[in-house]
């Protein structure tokens, strides 16, 4: 299988989930975890990106990390999947090897 | 007799703006402008706090950091009025590209476009940036 990218900066700020997504191939996963969260939200100005690049990623979003910030689950842009920290250990072990993008 | 620092004038106010630009718990800088604005508070200045950018996360309702293990410290935003903290603000344009409204955050803000905002800036003599 192929890599599972971690994404840890908001969209907002920063070009991070941009840059992974250039250089995840086809079938690789995104995981969002810590500000990258952000990402995962249905009625903000980058979840139609987000929305785009789910036709060739599997997109992951850490729950604990939602949690604190007060965001709600139930906003998660459809078919962007929620993981806990179970969760992310087995999406480590699935995939083939891990990028953090920092 | 009373002790000497009871003696000194009062200094001038000053007009202090916080601006807050960076989301809660990914960084550092949210939890220490918070800080710095409540040592700041004793000094009775006139303070005005700004939430702009991922700023405007650091108010958001429901924060719940049990299962990450950092404090939340998101309900001591509601405590700025007992310091006499009380003008804050928030930019629209921010809110809005975040889907959030104002229904969203835990104090009551004043909400400002950025034009009006910049017009707060313009107003100050001390801007502190986070």
């Amino acid at each position: 299988m192929v890599m599972l990218h971690t994404v840890n900066k908001s969209p907002f700020e920063r070009r991070t989930l941009d840059t992974a997504l250039r250089h995840a191939v086809k079938g690789a996963g995104i995981l969002l975890i810590e500000d990258g969260v952000y990402a995962a939200f249905d009625g903000t100005v980058v979840a139609e990106k987000v929305k785009a690049a789910m036709a060739d990623h599997k997109i992951y979003v850490l729950g604990p990390d939602v949690a604190a910030r007060g965001m709600s689950e139930q906003n998660v842009i459809d078919g962007v999947q929620v993981v806990d920290y179970g969760g992310f250990v087995d999406l480590v072990t699935e995939y083939d090897k891990v990028q953090s993008w920092l | 007799m009373s002790e000497p620092w009871e003696d000194e004038p009062e200094g001038p106010v000053r007009k202090f703006m916080y601006v807050n630009r960076r989301a809660p718990y990914g960084t550092i800088y949210a939890l220490e402008s918070l800080e710095v604005v409540l040592i700041a508070a004793a000094f009775e200045q006139d303070v005005s706090l700004v939430f702009m950018d991922d700023g405007v996360y650091q108010i958001k309702k429901g924060q719940n950091t049990d299962a990450i293990g950092v404090k939340n410290f998101s309900p001591t935003y509601r405590a700025l009025e007992g310091y006499d903290v009380e003008k804050l603000y928030v930019e629209r344009e921010s809110l809005e590209s975040r889907g959030m409204t104002t229904d969203d955050l835990v104090v009551p803000v004043q909400l400002v476009d950025k034009d009006q905002l910049a017009e707060l800036m313009e107003e100050q003599e001390v801007i502190l940036s986070f």
